[in-house]
Formats: structure tokens, C-alpha cells, sequence
């Protein structure tokens, strides 16, 4: 009777690459034939959109083999029959999509604050890391360096931020606006569940006058009103009254998500808090809002994300981020005509972002739930 | 009696809304006195010990705890709950914290102690409650039984001289009961002052110094156990004792 004991397999048709295709692709016939055509599809997409973007292309030499310097010597405008994009566009004007119109003298100070921000993020992305509290120091000190060192002061010469552009002001404008507003979307989720009306007003009051009104009016109106409650003869940079605006209207809705996420907290964690004897704001930051921005990580890395994206409608207040960098370009008549590239170029990057954060976001909720049964105890 | 009273509930009121849960509630509870309190759902004996440490507000009467009186002052409430620990029916454990860290954040919080030595009190507290060897699980990796215990061994770091069970055994299976009700026999030995709202009549015979029973808000009947269950003055106590033990 020994075979009694044996553990049975599932039949082999369900396991393994045959099952699984036989499960997911080929179940039944509509299901195969349309497996069949999206096949065909990827067939016909896959080699054509590799052709253009990079066997035809042209990065820095058109296919006579001259340095390309405008869009007519791009292979594809010198014969349509040869060639694919034309990425030589993006490598002349690399150091401004990169930089904006930062002095070529002074962009190390750029570059010495990307390689900051990276080491910056390194703590707060990677909680294994050894000493993580000695870089979580520098994580908090970070913003104040990397605003002497970006715009001037302590001995650096100053280089105002009309001066900044592309990359440079999407990263300052993302990163700030995300780091800022989650503190202040903090304090505003917990200030409109408060007891007390006066608060509990005065943040409700915040929150729906912000995300009632269109980030664009929100910008319009840091530009133009920020000054007007600003003593006089202090002149608030440009840069600054759009980061204002841009934090606020994070922070609304960070807040939102983060009441969601307190909402879902049972009332016996309250409770269990108050019994030990634990004060309001102890209660708030070791019990309750750890679970909550747990809870909330999604929809807090899906609005990050939203910001991200949104910083480039700072467009239209004048300030040139990276999407505004590539438009300028296209306007240059030297780079007429090069759309696919730039607007290409310009969504890799920022997909390259977004999609980091998106990932990290997958790996925070799985990485936290080990263990941890949440709502069931 | 009332010099004696570390607990002392006169003429307490309380609604929900319209309705009248806390009735005249007087209740005398002395040091290291054992009471079970059981009636109805609805009865508001939970109200009732929900209101001593403060998680529930009374309109109206006087509750005085350990000499202090419960009133809007924050400080007051603070230095109570410091006396009173609680147990709840839910267990309440904090999911995002292994059992070592649910018992030793208070102390370390709210006591200021040292974090090594609240480990080490953490870890006294688990042996009381019989389950040192998942100090370092998370609550949601235990069963209900093991939860209320490290709920017990949090209240009991905080070295209350109150103790306040409200149902601890009502959410949990049958076989998981007997470990909590042994934990909590011991605690009673050990002379902890305890009120403690159950259904658990063998419990109350074996621990209880004193049965209180309630209905509609009131406290219907107080009495010493063997006269509770074995000669109860009114006919609604003997209704629900019928209704009880015959289960």
C-alpha cells in the first residue's frame, strides 16, 4: 500500500510552459484566436518600432556619415527612403533638457545635487541599509544644501532659477512638492477628523477650496496674487510661488488619501492607545498613522505620480521644465519638424521616473505585508 | 466602605443620544476586590466599565478612581489610565507590531523606560501569560487565544493596580477559552483589583468576590457569588441565570 502514501501530482496537462499556455492562451478557440491576432500585431509592431528607434536611427552621424547639426541633415529629411529618428536633436540639446540654461561653469553644482538626491533617496527606499541612520541625517539636511548649492549663497555664486530648466526643474518641482505635502497632508487629514470645529473647519475648508480649483488656476494664482499678501519690497522668486502652489494642491489630496487610510482603522486601535495611557499625538504617530499610510501606499504613490506628471503644466506660467525644453526646441527652426523624437524622448524620461515609483510602491506593499495581517486581529 | 473604595461609581448617567444607557450606576469596588459583572446585551455593563478609565464619557454623577476624579482634565485621564489596564473583547493588539513591540511600546512611551529594560519586562510579562516563545510573531500570526494573552501581558507592562476585562473571551473559539480564563484566575490570585464584564459563570464562581448584576442600565442585583447564583433576590436575575446555565 505504499502508493497510498504518495503525494499525487496535479495532472500534467495544468502544470508547467503547456499548461499554462493551454490555461491562458489557447482555452478555447475564441481565446486562441485572439491570442493568434494579437501575435500578429506584436509581429508587425515589435520589428517596425525597433527599426525607428534604433537600427535606422540616427544618434550623432546621418547615414553619409556627417555630425548632424539641424533637421536637414537628419538622414530621414535628406531621403525619406533612409533612416528613422533623428536622436541627434536630443544630443545637441542634451545639457538643456538636462539643465535648462544653468551656466556651463557652475553645473557641477547640478550634477554634485543629482548624486546627492540619489544617496538622499537611498535610506528611504532601502530600510536594510547599513547605517541607514547616519544617511536618514543627511536625507534631512539634503533639502538645505540643495538649495545653497543650486541657487547661490555660502560662497556659491548665484544662479537664479530663471536660469533652471528641463530635468532639473521637474526634479525640483516633483521632489518637493511630493516631500513637502506629505507632512502637511498629514497634519491636514488628522486636523479635519479633529474634535475641535475650529480646526476640523478650517482644514476641511483648505482641502475643498484647493482641490476644487484646476492646479492651472492654483498656479495662476501663485504667480499673481502669492505677492500680493507679501510685504512690501520683498519679492518672492518665481520658482518658489509656483512650489507653493504646487505643495498646496499636493497636499490636499495626499490628504484625502491619508483620510481614507485612517478610516480604515478600527476604533479598538484607538482605543487600546488611549488605554495604556498613550497621548493624542503618540497614539496618532506610533498606532494609528503607521497602519493607515500603509494602507494608503497606492493611492499615495498614484497621486505622487499624478504630480510628477502634472509639474509640466508650470509650462504656462513661463517656467521651462522638461516637456517645456522640448517645445522650445521644436520652435527652433534648426529643429523643426522633430516631434516624434522630442515628445519620445521627453515621455521615456518621464515613464522611466513614474514607472521607478510604481515599482517601488509593488515592492513597499509586499514587503510589509509579511506577516502582518491587517484588519484581522 | 468608601475610604476604602479604590474605585467608586455614585449616582453615574450616561446617554447615547436619547437613550438612557447609565441609569443611577453606583458601584464601590475596594483594593484587590474581585467583581464580575454580567447581564443582557444591551445592559450597558460595558458602558459602565468603559467609563472608568475614561474611553466613554458620563453626564452625569461622579466617578472617582485611585483618588482621582474623572472629569474633562486631560491630566486626570491621563494619570488613570496609567492606573487602569484594559482588555477588550477584539483584543486590539497593534497588527503592524511584533508581540514584543505591542507590549513594550507603552512603557517605553508613555513610562520613559529604557527600551532594554522594557524588553526585559516584556519578556516577564509573556512568561506570566505562558507564551515567551512568540515574542517575536506579529499578531496576526497567532490565534485568538495567544492575542488576548499578549493583550493581557500589554495592559499588565504598564503596571496597573486596576484591572478592566471587558468580554476578553467572547470573540475567541471554545478550546481557546480555558487558556485565557487561567491567565486571568492567576492574575485574581495574585491579588489584582478586577472588574471584569464575562459570561463565564465557572469563572465567576471561582474568582468573584462580588456579582453584579445588570439590566436596562440599572444594577439589578450585588452579590456575593453564592448567594447570586444560588438564592438571586430578583425575578429578572433569576430569569437570566436560568437562560444562561441551561446552555
Amino acid at each position: 500500500m505504499n502508493e497510498m502514501n504518495e503525494v499525487r501530482k496535479p495532472p500534467v496537462a495544468t502544470t508547467g510552459i503547456i499548461g499554462w499556455l493551454r490555461i491562458n492562451l489557447f482555452f478555447n478557440w475564441t481565446n486562441s484566436l485572439i491570442t493568434l491576432f494579437v501575435v500578429y500585431c506584436l509581429y508587425q509592431f515589435i520589428p517596425w518600432i525597433l527599426d525607428w528607434t534604433i537600427f535606422s536611427a540616427d544618434f550623432k552621424y546621418n547615414y553619409l556619415g556627417e555630425q548632424i547639426t539641424n533637421q536637414e541633415m537628419c538622414s530621414r529629411n535628406l531621403d525619406p527612403e533612409n533612416g528613422g529618428a533623428c536622436w541627434a536633436v536630443i544630443y545637441v540639446r542634451f545639457y538643456q533638457f538636462i539643465y535648462g540654461f544653468y551656466p556651463k561653469v557652475e553645473v557641477w553644482r547640478v550634477n554634485l545635487a543629482y548624486v546627492m538626491l540619489a544617496f538622499a533617496l537611498l535610506p528611504l527606499l532601502y530600510v536594510k541599509l547599513p547605517y541607514r541612520k547616519y544617511f536618514l541625517y543627511f536625507t534631512y539636511i539634503f533639502p538645505v544644501i540643495a538649495y545653497f548649492l543650486l541657487n547661490g549663497g555660502l560662497g556659491f555664486t548665484e544662479v537664479s532659477t530663471n536660469k533652471w530648466g528641463g530635468l532639473l526643474v521637474t526634479l525640483v518641482l516633483g521632489c518637493t512638492g511630493i516631500a513637502l505635502a506629505f507632512p502637511i497632508g498629514i497634519m491636514l487629514a488628522l486636523g479635519r477628523r479633529s474634535k475641535l470645529p475650529v480646526i476640523s473647519m478650517m482644514c476641511t475648508l483648505f482641502i475643498e477650496f484647493i482641490r476644487g480649483v484646476p492646479l492651472i488656476t492654483l498656479l495662476f494664482f501663485g504667480m499673481v496674487m502669492l505677492p500680493l499678501f507679501l510685504p512690501e519690497g520683498i519679492d518672492m522668486d518665481g520658482l518658489v510661488r509656483v512650489l507653493v502652489a504646487v505643495t498646496f494642491f499636493q497636499s490636499a489630496y495626499m490628504a484625502e488619501v491619508i483620510r481614507g487610510g485612517l478610516q480604515a482603522i478600527p476604533p479598538g486601535q484607538y482605543e487600546a492607545a488611549k488605554s495604556l495611557g498613550m497621548s493624542y499625538w503618540r497614539m496618532n504617530l506610533l498606532i494609528i498613522l503607521p497602519q493607515a499610510i500603509r494602507i494608503s501606499i497606492p493611492p499615495i504613490v498614484n497621486t505622487s505620480i499624478g504630480l510628477f506628471k502634472d509639474t509640466t503644466l508650470v509650462i504656462i506660467v513661463g517656467i521651462l521644465d522638461l516637456l517645456g525644453i522640448g517645445r522650445g526646441t521644436l520652435a527652433d527652426t534648426n529643429w523643426l519638424g522633430l516631434s516624434y523624437e522630442i515628445y519620445f524622448f521627453v515621455s521615456l524620461v518621464f515613464f522611466i521616473f513614474t514607472f521607478g515609483m510604481s515599482r517601488y510602491s509593488l515592492y513597499l506593499e509586499k514587503k510589509l505585508k509579511t506577516g502582518i495581517n491587517m484588519g484581522a486581529d | 466602605m468608601s475610604e476604602e473604595s479604590i474605585i467608586s461609581l455614585k449616582n453615574v448617567n450616561k446617554w447615547f443620544g436619547d437613550f438612557h444607557v447609565l441609569q443611577d450606576v453606583n458601584l464601590e469596588v475596594k483594593k484587590k476586590e474581585r467583581i464580575v459583572v454580567c447581564g443582557p446585551s444591551g445592559s450597558g455593563k460595558s458602558t459602565m466599565i468603559r467609563c472608568i478609565n475614561r474611553l466613554e464619557e458620563h453626564q452625569e454623577g461622579s466617578i472617582v478612581v485611585d483618588g482621582i476624579e474623572l472629569t474633562g482634565n486631560l491630566k486626570n485621564i491621563d494619570n488613570v489610565r496609567k492606573e487602569v489596564g484594559m482588555v477588550f473583547q477584539q483584543f486590539n493588539l497593534f497588527p503592524h507590531l511584533s508581540v514584543k513591540e505591542n507590549i513594550t511600546l507603552a512603557p517605553i512611551w508613555v513610562k520613559k523606560m529604557p527600551k532594554a529594560e522594557a524588553e526585559e519586562l516584556a519578556m516577564r510579562q509573556l512568561e506570566i501569560v505562558k507564551i515567551p516563545e512568540q515574542a517575536n510573531k506579529y499578531p496576526g500570526q497567532l490565534s485568538g487565544g495567544q492575542q488576548q494573552r499578549v493583550a493581557i501581558a500589554r495592559s499588565l507592562a504598564m503596571n496597573p493596580n486596576i484591572m478592566l476585562f471587558d468580554e476578553p473571551t467572547s470573540a475567541l473559539d471554545p478550546e481557546m477559552i480555558k487558556e485565557v480564563l487561567d491567565v486571568m484566575v492567576d492574575l485574581a490570585n495574585g491579588g489584582m483589583t478586577m472588574i471584569v464584564v464575562t459570561h463565564e459563570m465557572g469563572f465567576a464562581k471561582t474568582v468573584a468576590d462580588r456579582m453584579v448584576f445588570m439590566d436596562e442600565g440599572k444594577i439589578v442585583e450585588e452579590a456575593s457569588p453564592d448567594k447570586f447564583f444560588n438564592n438571586p433576590e430578583s425575578d429578572r436575575t433569576k430569569l437570566f441565570l436560568s437562560q444562561i446555565l441551561h446552555q
